[in-house]
């Protein structure tokens, strides 16, 4: 049976721009150092095997050199991340408040439940570094590695595009039926519904 | 046509969700962020049999593994539990039988989560393997096999069998009959927050579980139930929630666990399941399989309806009793049926129980009887958009079925799509390979009757009113994602004038807030709305009495909007209004409001199931292309126009319409539960089972019609549910007008699809032939 678990290293992290060093199981992944040792619980488990994204970091060289990439730090050691400067949901925002991608997802309804939304924040934010006017095949490519299950994905695209400045949120305003009249109020005598 | 102006975060606003800075900013708190001093970690056995008898569990290995702290086996609480108090048949871990590869068998509480799993290898299990029955077909035919002892004929969960008018008769008479077989297949929610619980007992014996769970009202019952205690001595919290959709609506195994181990250990103690073990939770879609007979007369109008319904329920029943009943309740708008009947069968199989998945047990039939519709008016040449306006049932009517019906805005919804899609120029007429298709549903606003039957309220609401102007809202009801926090904010603006900001929920704590049956059957918004409305109108009498008499007005002349109090002659801030009438109540301002049964339902065994104060209605176009030399479709867009009865905020309204069309979508272009003959589940994983990307999710239109329902609050409907169920058939109907082929097994697999043009291809040469 493996021990592994038990056996410590000493890695280096830098994240948010702070430096930190943990004695970590060997086998501990970033996303596990993150959430449990940092108390940075803004990155999330969805899966645990690199399928849904909710994990989702950037990460570029510590000598800050090339633009935040994401990677999937579930499916990362967390030594295997020493060489890198990583960025979490807790440190997209800036000194001005929200990114502007944050307060877009916000503003346009993207989140529903939230669960997916750090990591498919963090890729929009990946996306408008590299290209800050994409097109929507554009952003369906780059966030096609974060599942959401709510939303349909349909005003997430609507919110990285006024991250952008491509558009206004939506405000297509519903359209009236005609009014039911009162209701007749059938009334019967409440039965259980026990077989 | 006008729409009012609505002030910031009043009712009917686009208003930002009151939760979305800390789902932005990630320091929103989940099940799983919870984190408390010595907690413990736990993992539980699960059966790699489908069908077997336990002699025995054998743990004593387990136990002394280093950093294991505690072992638990289902005899140590052995109480049968379920979300239906008719049906339980489900323990937390299996005493003596195991049903499904997957059930949970036993459990361990380690210093850490990979301890506990490498102790779970050391437990032994004495199973006796029996055959397992892993089809309706299997279960029907080996009644002397038992998968569940509850059943108390053969595997039968539930059967149904209801008749309304003369069908044989009618169908007899009829100028066309579709009679065909559907067949739909089980599907799972897979949220992206896999289920979590943390549990913590205090000194006193009090217990307290945080649960990814969109019913803490039942899982704080049913945890009473299981471990003994009194319901005064368990609260149940449910922290933010990353997805359900109907997946967290039973009481589950780890909740139990996690509990129990808490008891015993004096310790926390938290168990996320992984993802696999999600599947294993399930409670997805029922698959069904549907003998359908739908008949027109000589005018078009559908004279008789008939549906044998076979379901695949798995090892428990869950809500089951109920999708028995809504798999035939539920069909009955927005079209009114001359004649109805369906025989319902919910049967046992070895293998993860299904239960209420968005949309319960009416998304299945909903697709068989609007494919069979289109064929049945395609033989009189109806077109489809006009075969369901011609049926449409109307207002302020009764159903066959003796369902009240009150708003009902599906033709407004029929129209919109019918433009949006250009319908009259397009369909029939886009060419080979690509093709428009339409389809319409009902679905009910929350059901009339509480799961458990008591004459207590189904929703209630307390409120109190702050000096500093503050309004706190305690509401035992559950934001899933729906955003039903918010929705609380703007109903306390638009009653009180206070800005919405100044608002804050307290939601969803046995302890702290009042009881809400909780997140299912699209019950929140109707219920906790009309709950919310009644305590603040109390509280904004208040405040204007107060204010009046400082203002030498009538009550009636205050107006209490944008943070102010104002009178013909004065105006003064909220938070001083909140100060006169804290004097003048001469204690804390407070006030509560609920929701009330109303009694609805046919005057008939099961009348009741289905019975909704008031029903949703949808329509959707889909607009396909179809690769005749592969079997790869696509759907190019679709249409949704939903009748929410009021938008109280339009964008969480466009956001479940858009969420529910994709997942309908999702179900009609590739999402399955898929079986080996072992019963073990084929790739329990996001990538194996398959939910779709941006790149698959098809381009989503969605409107939103309003048709003022007189009494939702504020005139609202539900929408979170029903805008999944026409997806499916408005998109099985645009293949067949891209390529003349009925597909009528889900998912519509390219395979699947390809077969069906070789035998038109076939049928095509074959006529040829003969001519």
């Amino acid at each position: 049976m493996s021990t592994g678990h038990r056996r410590k290293t000493l890695v280096r992290l830098l994240v948010n721009g702070e430096e930190h060093t943990l004695a970590v199981p060997v086998q501990r992944t970033l996303l596990e150092a993150l959430r449990y040792e940092l108390g940075l619980t803004g990155s999330k488990q969805g899966c645990d095997k690199g399928d849904c994204g909710a994990c989702t970091v950037l990460a570029r060289p510590r000598d800050g050199s090339g633009r935040g990439e994401p990677i999937l730090s579930c499916i990362t050691l967390a030594q295997d991340a020493q060489e890198l400067a990583l960025t979490t949901i807790e440190g997209l925002a800036g000194p001005q408040g929200l990114d502007p991608v944050q307060r877009a997802f916000a503003d346009c309804g993207a989140l529903q439940c939230g669960f997916c939304q750090p990591g498919m924040m963090l890729s929009a934010r990946a996306l408008l570094d590299q290209c800050p006017r994409p097109t929507l095949p554009q952003i369906q490519e780059a966030l096609s590695g974060n599942l959401c299950r709510c939303t349909g994905y349909t005003k997430i695209y609507e919110a990285v595009e006024v991250a952008a400045g491509l558009r206004e949120p939506a405000s297509r305003p519903p359209v009236s039926s005609e009014r039911a009249a009162a209701s007749d109020q059938v009334a019967h005598v409440p039965k259980e519904i026990a077989p | 046509m006008t729409h009012p102006v609505h002030r910031p975060g009043h009712v009917g606003a686009r208003f930002p969700k009151v939760d979305g800075a800390g789902k932005a900013d990630g320091s929103g708190v989940y099940a799983d962020d919870i984190r408390l001093p010595r907690m413990l970690h736990a993992k539980i056995l699960r059966s790699p049999h489908a069908n077997a008898r336990i002699r025995g569990i054998d743990v004593t290995l387990a136990a002394s593994y280093p950093g294991v702290v505690a072992t638990l086996v289902g005899a140590e609480m052995p109480a049968k539990y379920g979300v239906i108090p008719w049906t339980h048949d489900e323990q937390a871990l299996a005493t003596d039988h195991a049903r499904f590869v997957g059930d949970e068998v036993a459990c361990v509480a380690a210093v850490d989560e990979r301890t506990a799993d490498e102790a779970l290898r050391l437990i032994r299990v004495d199973y006796e393997p029996m055959p397992a029955l892993l089809t309706v077909e299997d279960a029907l035919a080996h009644p002397e096999i038992k998968v569940n002892e509850r059943a108390k004929v053969g595997n039968v969960t539930k059967h149904v069998e209801l008749e309304f008018g003369p069908v044989d008769d009618a169908v007899a008479r009829a100028a066309a009959v579709c009679h065909q077989v559907y067949e739909y297949a089980g599907s799972t929610h897979a949220p992206i927050e896999p289920h979590c619980a943390v549990a913590r007992v205090d000194g006193d014996g009090n217990l307290t579980v945080w649960s990814s769970t969109q019913i803490p009202h039942y899982v704080q019952r049913e945890l009473s139930r299981v471990l003994g205690l009194p319901q005064s001595k368990v609260r149940v919290i449910q922290p933010l929630l990353g997805g359900a959709f109907g997946g967290k609506s039973d009481p589950f195994s780890l909740e139990f666990c996690v509990a129990k181990l808490a008891m015993k250990t004096g310790r926390p103690v938290k168990i996320l399941f992984t993802r696999e073990e999600v599947f294993y939770a399930h409670r997805g879609r029922h698959p069904m399989r549907m003998d359908v007979k739908v008949a027109l007369d000589g005018d078009g109008r559908i004279s008789a309806v008939d549906n044998k319904i076979h379901i695949d329920g798995g090892a428990y029943a869950s809500f089951g009793l109920v999708t028995a009943y809504y798999a035939g309740q539920l069909l009955t708008g927005p079209y009114r049926f001359g004649t109805y009947r369906f025989d319902s069968t919910r049967v046992y199989t070895n293998k993860p129980p299904c239960g209420p998945k968005r949309g319960h047990g009416s998304v299945q039939p909903r697709f068989a009887f609007e494919v069979a519709l289109d064929e049945a008016a395609e033989q009189l040449g109806i077109d489809p958009i006009e075969v369901r306006r011609r049926n449409f049932i109307g207002e302020n009517v009764e159903t066959v079925n003796g369902q009240r019906i009150t708003s009902n805005g599906f033709l407004k919804c029929l129209e919109l799509v019918e433009e949006a899609s250009r319908w009259t120029e397009r369909h029939g007429k886009l060419g080979p390979g690509r093709g428009l298709g339409v389809a319409g549903s009902m679905y009910i606003s929350g059901t009339a009757y509480p799961v458990y039957p008591n004459e207590m309220p189904q929703s209630g609401v307390l409120l109190k009113l702050d000096r500093s102007g503050r309004v706190t809202v305690y509401s035992g009801a559950s934001d899933i994602g729906q955003g039903v926090n918010t929705l609380l904010c703007q109903i306390c603006a638009e009653e009180m004038g206070c800005d919405p900001r100044d608002v804050t929920v307290v939601a969803a704590d046995t302890d702290l807030t009042p009881v809400d049956l909780g997140a299912y059957s699209s019950r929140v918004t109707f219920m906790v709305g009309l709950a919310a409305r009644e305590a603040c109108e109390k509280l904004a009498d208040k405040l204007r009495a107060a204010v009046a008499a400082k203002l030498g007005c009538a009550p009636a002349d205050v107006r209490l909007e944008l943070g102010t109090a104002a009178g013909p002659q004065g105006t003064m801030s909220f938070a001083e209004a909140c100060q006169l009438a804290e004097a003048a109540e001469g204690a804390t301002l407070a006030s509560t409001g609920g929701y009330r049964t109303k009694k609805l339902g046919g005057d008939y065994r099961g009348g009741t199931i289905g019975a909704s104060p008031a029903y949703s209605f949808t329509a959707h176009v889909a607009e396909v292309e179809v690769d005749e030399e592969t079997g790869i479709w696509t759907v190019r867009k679709l249409w949704a126009a939903h009748d929410c009865g009021k938008a109280l905020n339009p964008t969480l309204v466009e956001g479940q319409i858009e969420g529910s069309v994709y997942m309908g979508a999702a179900e009609a272009q590739m999402e399955e539960m898929i079986y080996d003959r072992s019963g073990l589940l084929f790739g329990p994983s996001l990538l194996d089972y398959r939910i779709p990307t941006s790149l698959d999710t098809p381009e989503i239109d969605a409107r939103i019609v309003e048709s003022d329902d007189p009494n939702g609050p504020y005139g609202a409907k539900e929408a979170g549910e029903g805008p999944l169920h026409p997806a499916i058939p408005a998109i099985a109907n645009a293949i067949h007008d891209a390529c003349g082929i009925r597909i009528r097994q889900l998912p519509f697999y390219p395979q699947r699809i390809l077969q069906l043009l070789r035998e038109r291809d076939a049928r095509r040469a074959g006529s040829e032939r003969v001519a």
